[in-house]
């Protein structure tokens, strides 16, 4: 069996759950500058409060499992993306105890609004600059990094940055129409509709960029008539834009979100097959990077078990909170 | 590479001190929440048994504080896990094979347990009812101890490797997993460093009781914390010293320069003394004002006066770890565990006299060593670390051959940022939980649950609602 391969898998899965799931509650906080009222606030910090924690920790999975079954692409990722992995840390920190301080205070309650909003998008956006400083290509000379460590900033990645920002900012604004009522509902619509806009611009900006600047990629997509089955994804992606913007004007509740996620799977779809089988592109393949067989083995035992009960317990969390949050008011004694 | 202004020396001496400066901020917050976590399932399943509201305060109070400390553990440990490769990439290429699948395991079966029932514990309790939310509170408390089984597995792999191999691109590589997993020196770290955690947090604990009870010895909430907190140090703390006491004998024989530099024995020799105090100098090979007990090391360590106990002479000089880093931090870990066991008795005998409530300078002591725990735990990682060097793994991988190729302007800056991040951060953190320790127990607001449900889906807040 090709475990490399199922781990590739597992490991695009773990991701792509991360995105899914982080990524609202980074835009929620990000979304905060259109929301003043410290009501409003408080209600959309709580729609995140009690899953944030385990949203999380798929990045723990991501940064962990990449550790163990591919140790390579790891230490040459890690170095190369070292200012941007550190911001974004640093960035987590700040959100994250936002969430447990900005109660605690009522004069320095400002400061951890602040904190959620900057530290949310620092994250955001360093994930995104990651992600194209991988798309741009990393230097690599016996096994290690062989770059300079500015190399990761660019006009593309800090464009790459503000896509990952405006697309969370989408799914924090369709978050919110799931999870919320009245005022705070009906003014994310607007912004979900403009990010989705947003978002689709900029997936059609670097599809198109990528292509032009990598001879490798293009050689994929427009390698016809072989490459033709791949043409589907444009062709979702305008499917699920226009699907999106019309559930948004039809002013429903539940289904921007999901329509959301299905722009992003599409995004994650194509940045895949761009670099398949590549972790580090052009220079380290899966099956290079990959760690030797039996603690590929040895992980995979646990995976394939214990993911199904996390994700059966994550599923009961959500449905333990599932439902509009409001405000408790009266309930204050 | 980049041209850099600074030579590798200094960007290694830059990485290992954002890594030990990081790590030692990290510790602080499980040190506490896995011993708080457990603390507060005890205090939930008492409630649930015995309907007493005193233990119902004290959950609801501790709870609080759980959230902010846990908040910080969290953001705090994400940063170690990516530090790995950040900093440590050659480390993380070869030992990969190895300590990967075990961290990933602890991702697996502890990260998520913890974090997915800390929202309904924070959270739910107005949703899933009583048996359900001590259920969430034991999950979480059972996560905290899971997860330091496979980070404890880890570190110990690294000071006592066994069960691998090495393969051609000069991976190490496991050959059984049970014994990298079970390596010689993890049951010794494991029970003592759970115990660590549950002696800081009873420490924590009985010190923010007993400032209470110096307020008002009949704040019925405080007597009762204090109460828990002294009986867990009478009996936890003893047990403490004789963990450590075998981990030492353990250390001994698969680390034996690391133990060499924590009892400052230069020379190999008989009758070892016992040092006391002094200043191990590793010029000249000597501890300089010693104070020192003839013939106890040798009894301590080998169970015999007449035995030889190793000195570091034994070892080629660029394989000693820095031996007055590692004698003194020895040292304070071992004094604050004989302080701890002090107080334990201490308590004992005030209760014994029935006077355990009225002692005030009990109550003063216990207040003086409610941090001792934070102390003693950030003091013995410094032994276990520093006493390794120049090792990353024991006798395998030297730290100088395993850091990441990143300039020290790099790291440098990545460490500034740290420390003014973690300062400002962690310390508002510390602020506003020793302003809830400062908090009235007997005044806790109690939800009233029943009221919440009509009100159903609204009351997100309740874990917010009186701040
Ligand atoms: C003895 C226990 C212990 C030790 C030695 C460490 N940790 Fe830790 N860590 C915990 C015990 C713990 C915990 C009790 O499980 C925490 C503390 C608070 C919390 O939220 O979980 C935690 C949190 C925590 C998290 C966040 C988990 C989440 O998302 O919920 C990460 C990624 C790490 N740790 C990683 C590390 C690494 C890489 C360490 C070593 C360098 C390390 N920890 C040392
Ligand atoms: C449990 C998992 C841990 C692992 C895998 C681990 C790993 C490491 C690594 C890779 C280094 C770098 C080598 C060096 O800087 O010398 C290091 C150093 C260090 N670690 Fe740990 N560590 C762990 C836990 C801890 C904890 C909990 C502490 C608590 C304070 C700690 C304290 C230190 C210190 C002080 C150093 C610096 C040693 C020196 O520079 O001389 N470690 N550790
Ligand atoms: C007084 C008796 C004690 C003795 C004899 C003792 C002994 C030791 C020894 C020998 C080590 C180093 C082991 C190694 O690196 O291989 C160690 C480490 C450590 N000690 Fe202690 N200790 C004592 C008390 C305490 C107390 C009271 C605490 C905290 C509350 C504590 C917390 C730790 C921690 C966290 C470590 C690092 C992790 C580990 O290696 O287990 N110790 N101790």
């Amino acid at each position: 069996m090709d475990y490399a391969l199922i781990w590739a898998l597992l490991i695009s899965v773990g991701v792509f759950t991360y995105v899914a799931l982080d990524g609202f509650d980074l835009g929620v906080a990000m979304l905060f500058p259109w929301f003043k009222n410290e009501q409003e606030r408080d209600i959309m910090m709580n729609t995140v409060a009690p899953v944030w924690d385990g949203n999380e920790t798929w990045l723990v999975l991501g940064g962990g499992g990449l550790l163990a079954v591919f140790p390579l692409a790891y230490s040459v990722l890690m170095p190369a993306l070292y200012m941007p992995v550190i911001a974004m840390l640093l960035g987590l920190i700040f959100r994250g105890v936002a969430f447990e301080f900005r109660f605690k205070t009522k004069r320095g309650k400002a400061i951890w609004d602040w904190s959620f909003i900057i530290g949310s998008f620092v994250a955001a956006m360093s994930q995104g600059i990651m992600l194209g400083a991988m798309l741009q290509g990393i230097k690599v000379a016996d096994r290690a990094y062989a770059g300079g460590w500015f190399d990761w900033l660019t006009w593309f990645t800090v464009f790459c940055g503000f896509a990952v920002v405006i697309g969370y900012m989408l799914l924090g604004a369709t978050w919110l129409v799931m999870k919320t009522e009245g005022s705070i509902q009906q003014r994310s619509y607007p912004i979900a509709y403009r990010a989705a806009i947003g978002l689709f611009a900029c997936i059609v900006f670097v599809s198109l960029f990528l292509p032009w600047q990598n001879e490798y990629i293009a050689e994929r997509w427009f390698n016809l008539p072989g490459s033709i089955g791949l043409w589907v994804l444009p062709l979702l992606l305008v499917v699920l834009t226009i699907g999106l913007l019309n559930a948004l004007n039809q002013k429903r509740e539940g289904s921007p979100y999901l329509w959301s996620l299905g722009l992003f799977l599409i995004a994650y779809a194509g940045f895949t097959v761009s670099i398949f089988p590549y972790l580090v592109p052009r220079e380290i393949t899966i099956w290079e990077a990959a760690a030797p067989e039996n603690s590929l083995i040895f992980l995979l035992v646990g995976a394939v078990v214990l993911l199904p009960i996390i994700f059966a317990y994550t599923g009961y969390t959500y449905w333990v909170f599932r439902g509009k949050v409001r405000a408790d008011s009266g309930y204050h004694d | 590479m980049v041209e850099s202004l600074f030579s590798d020396a200094d960007a290694l001496f830059l990485a290992r001190f954002q890594f030990a400066f990081t790590v030692a901020f990290h510790i602080i917050f499980p040190a506490f929440t896995i011993g708080i976590a457990s603390y507060l399932a005890v205090l939930e399943g008492l409630y649930l048994k015995t309907r007493n509201p005193v233990y119902q305060k004290l959950f609801r109070y501790w709870l609080k504080i759980f959230a902010v400390a846990f908040g910080m553990g969290v953001v705090s440990g994400i940063v170690m896990s990516y530090q790995f490769g950040t900093n440590w990439s050659v480390f993380s290429d070869k030992a990969g094979p190895v300590i990967g699948p075990l961290m990933g395991y602890e991702v697996l079966t502890a990260f998520f347990l913890e974090a997915g029932f800390l929202g309904v514990m924070l959270f739910g309790m107005n949703r899933v009812g009583e048996r359900l939310h001590f259920f969430a509170t034991l999950m979480v408390a059972v996560g905290t101890a899971i997860s330091a089984f496979w980070i404890l597995s880890v570190n110990s792999w690294m000071q006592t490797p066994a069960g691998f191999a090495m393969n051609e691109a000069g991976q190490y590589i496991v050959t059984d997993w049970m014994e990298a997993i079970f390596n010689p020196s993890f049951p010794y770290r494991l029970a003592h460093m759970l115990l660590a955690a549950y002696l800081t947090t009873a420490f924590v604990v009985g010190g923010v009781g007993a400032w209470h009870l110096l307020r008002n010895s009949k704040n019925a909430v405080a007597r009762k914390m204090f109460s828990m907190a002294m009986w867990m140090a009478l009996l936890v703390a003893p047990l403490q010293v004789f963990v450590g006491d075998l981990h030492g004998l353990n250390t001994q024989e698969h680390q034996p320069a690391k133990v060499a530099a924590m009892e400052g024995h230069f020379t190999s020799e008989t009758q070892a003394p016992l040092y006391l105090f002094g200043m191990p100098n590793m010029e000249t090979g000597e501890v300089d004002y010693a104070i020192k007990v003839p013939g106890l090391a040798s009894i301590i360590l080998k169970h015999d006066v007449n035995a030889e106990v190793t000195g570091l002479d034994a070892f080629p000089r660029d394989e000693w770890p820095p031996v007055p880093v590692v004698f003194w931090a020895f040292r304070i870990m071992v004094g604050l565990g004989v302080f701890m066991v002090i107080i334990g008795i201490w308590a004992g005998i005030q209760r014994a006299r029935g006077k355990i409530y009225q002692s005030a300078w009990l109550h003063r002591a216990s207040v003086l060593m409610g941090p001792s725990g934070f102390v003693a735990v950030i003091a013995g990682w410094i032994v276990t670390e520093v006493g390794r060097q120049p090792w990353v793994i024991q006798g395998l991988l030297r730290t100088s051959e395993a850091a990441s190729p990143i300039a020290a302007e790099g790291v440098g800056t990545s460490l500034l940022a740290f420390i003014v991040v973690y300062f400002f951060v962690f310390g508002a953190g510390t602020f506003y939980i020793l302003r809830k320790m400062a908090a009235n127990p007997e005044q806790v607001h109690i939800p009233d649950y029943a009221k919440a449900q009509p009100v159903g889906l609204a009351a997100e807040r309740l874990m917010h609602e009186e701040d």
